[in-house]
């Protein structure tokens, strides 16, 4: 992730959890960058990623997506994995930055 | 007599390891996909160790069963290896279930912003409790010890940590 921070790339992590448990996540595995808290799936609705009652007790989480923005707000590169098993590589991510202006 | 096997001096029979490893190696797929080679994307996306690891446990349980049969006065399992076979079915059903359906059921996002789309604007709280908006995150340098904007942001949507 570090090699997209020095492309210029911020990388931010958004899911249901509470800000509690992401500062957990992020102590157990060692990320240093941005993690967002959307306990009640608002912004993952706007996004239209609302996987419904796919989380623990049933709760909605998001599906898994990821998105480069450029500064002026544009979707420049895209991933909606079709398993949630396969995600994008940092590779996939830094090749969908040479999009950027 | 065809059987050339020799029975162990006591006259006991032998316990059959082949059925009892496989049974384990089978057994031990899914907590090590889990716990382990799902840590690493040439092994998750397409488990294939793991399919080869039920290929040995069914080659070791395969030849202990055809033992058992085929020696029963030398070998020991002709209803224990069976019902470990089942079972270890079970735990192929299990993971061919989890791995080639279960984490494939994620709705289409349709909707989702495509390539040339605005990114809708949300603010939303960090692990520190502070509101950070998006249109914020594109224009304020990156912390850290990068000077300047950043060329943009990644957002990464993802099913929470449990």
């Amino acid at each position: 992730m570090s090699e997209l921070e020095q492309r210029g790339v911020r990388p931010v992590a958004i899911s249901v959890d509470s800000p509690e448990e992401s500062a957990a996540l992020c102590e157990k595995a060692g990320y240093t960058y941005t993690f967002l808290s959307d306990p009640k799936a608002e912004v993952i609705r706007r996004y239209h990623l609302l996987h419904q009652g796919a989380g623990v007790d049933g709760k909605d989480i998001a599906r898994p997506a990821e998105f480069l923005v450029d500064t002026s707000g544009v979707v420049r590169w895209r991933n909606l994995t079709e398993d949630f098993r396969v995600r994008a590589t940092p590779e996939d991510v830094l090749k969908g930055a040479q999009l950027l202006p | 007599m065809t059987n050339q096997e020799k029975v162990s001096g006591d006259g006991k029979r032998k316990w059959n390891w082949r059925i009892w490893s496989g049974f384990l190696l089978a057994v031990a797929v899914v907590p090590g996909y889990i716990l382990f080679l799902a840590r690493f994307p040439i092994t998750r996306n397409t488990p294939w160790a793991s399919w080869l690891m039920f290929a040995a446990a069914g080659g070791l349980l395969w030849t202990g069963i055809r033992r058992a049969f085929a020696n029963p006065e030398v070998y020991r399992g002709k209803v224990v290896g069976p019902i470990l076979a089942v079972l270890s079915l079970g735990a192929v059903a299990l993971f061919a279930f989890a791995t080639l359906y279960a984490s494939r059921q994620l709705p289409a996002a349709a909707g989702a912003p495509a390539v040339g789309d605005k990114a809708p604007e949300f603010a939303l709280a960090d692990t520190n409790g502070r509101m950070l908006a998006l249109s914020m995150l594109l224009s304020e340098p990156m912390p850290g010890m990068q000077a300047g904007k950043p060329r943009g942001v990644l957002l990464v949507f993802y099913r929470g940590y449990w």
